[in-house]
């Protein structure tokens, strides 16, 4: 019961560690593109918004045995930790159902309006994926003319997450109906971190697609995903060699 | 007897008082305050849909048409109005307004929507009209006939058309057709 069957369709992203080069490009990438509000002083992070964190891994162990890796960590967009019900914490625990997960995508939603800031999906999410926005959100003189007209600027007081670029998949889906198709092509629905990212670490698409990228490498030896112990059963697998890198992941991060 | 006909008496004068009182709130809810909600705003220019359709033979598609990547264009721009009206071509107030106030000076017209939605609602025309087959009446008022552009009531407190359409009017029709009424199907 991983997901929904029947729509064919559950969208998930590998994201190859050994590759990431910690540049930062998609932290950017989707600051960027989901008009996610900054301060002028962005150093307290339990304040600031960051929809994708970029984690930095070493094994603690001195030179020669040294070694250190970056970890970027989208909302991972969990099916289920209530077997067999494929609710994420974060949906279980919103009194307003201002989160919910798209049973025909698997993606996991957060509707900023609904939501009453009361927090308890912050708290329920096992990996820290979601922000609160304690100030409204201002942008210094000429950005407000950048903002990404696809996306909603969210207000003070409410929760905000990663939501895969939502409108690009509103988009792809809009162009797929001009000419007349359902399904959307491999590569036509991409968020904007995996189509930053210079190194190729990050690849996205349909998992239930056997002829997918992605589906290909979320079963390879080396994929593994955040904290499985918990049953979250993420929507956002990782891949790595490196034994101390996939002891740290079903750690604590 | 005297005491009897007091009792009934003030009976009586209660029941008055609660029928006036009763319409009285009636009518300041019905009628005064969706009169002081509601701003009447008129459209810049008074645009006849009548005559361009069957003067000009225009279609609908000649000026609300989709763009090639499935976004829909809405209202035309004034580069579609300059295409015949360079200069005035009979003898209306409405046309010679439109050529010396937004031609000659190269202003876009200022249309007021009837149907503008929030910035957090994602609508695909695209969806509803190239894949649901669904007609533009189906949602909006029909302007075939109409010869003249009909004011826009406008929600003083919400600053939204008293006519957009409402969400639940989206997930019922959803419902019904068996489409997803997920969350972020129509929410940005």
């Amino acid at each position: 019961m991983s997901g929904n069957k029947s729509s064919g369709v559950r969208y998930g992203m590998v994201i190859d560690v050994d590759k990431c080069t910690g540049c930062m490009a998609c932290s950017v990438a989707c600051q960027q593109e989901n008009n996610v509000s900054f301060r002028e002083d962005e150093t307290n992070k339990l304040r600031s918004i960051t929809w994708l964190e970029v984690f930095y891994l070493d094994n603690g162990k001195p030179y020669p045995e040294h070694r250190k890796a970056y970890m970027p960590r989208p909302c991972q967009h969990c099916d289920s930790s209530h077997h067999p019900y494929p609710y994420p914490p974060c949906t279980f625990v919103c009194p307003v159902n201002a989160t919910h997960r798209d049973e025909e995508t698997g993606l996991v939603n957060h509707i900023p309006v609904r939501c009453i800031g009361c927090r308890y999906c912050i708290s329920a999410c096992s990996y820290h994926a979601r922000y609160f926005n304690w100030w409204d959100p201002k942008w210094p003189e000429p950005m407000e003319e950048m903002l990404t007209p696809d996306v909603s600027t969210r207000m003070r007081g409410v929760v905000e997450k990663c939501t895969m670029c939502i409108h690009r998949l509103q988009r792809a889906k809009n162009l797929a109906f001009m000419e007349g198709r359902r399904e959307l092509e491999e590569g036509e629905y991409v968020p904007a971190c995996v189509e930053s990212c210079p190194a190729k670490a990050m690849t996205f698409g349909n998992l239930l697609d056997s002829h997918s990228e992605v589906a290909k490498l979320a079963k390879s030896r080396h994929a593994f995903r955040l904290l499985e112990k918990l049953k979250t059963k993420p929507k956002v697998y990782y891949l790595s060699s490196q034994d101390w890198i996939r002891k740290l992941a079903d750690n604590v991060l | 007897m005297t005491g009897e006909n007091k009792q009934q008496n003030s009976g009586l004068l209660g029941w008055l008082l609660f029928v006036v009182g009763f319409t009285g709130a009636l009518f300041v809810g019905w009628v005064v305050f969706p009169q002081l909600l509601f701003s009447t705003q008129y459209q810049p220019i008074n645009y006849n849909h009548a005559i361009h359709q069957e003067e000009a033979g225009m279609s609908c598609e000649d000026c609300h048409s989709f763009r090639d990547d499935g976004s829909y264009a809405g209202k035309p721009q004034l580069a579609a109005c300059v295409e015949c009206h360079e200069e005035p071509q009979g003898e209306t107030e409405s046309e010679a307004m439109l050529v010396s106030e937004f031609v000659k000076p190269e202003k876009e017209i200022p249309w007021i929507s009837y149907s503008r939605q929030p910035d957090n609602v994602f609508f695909s025309h695209a969806a509803h009209v190239k894949m649901a087959e669904m007609e533009c009446t189906d949602c909006h008022r029909d302007v075939q006939e109409e010869t003249e552009a009909p004011p826009v009531k406008i929600n003083r407190l919400t600053g939204y058309p008293n006519e957009i359409m409402k969400m639940y009017v989206c997930e019922d029709c959803h419902a019904r057709e068996h489409v997803s009424n997920s969350c972020d199907v129509c929410h940005k």
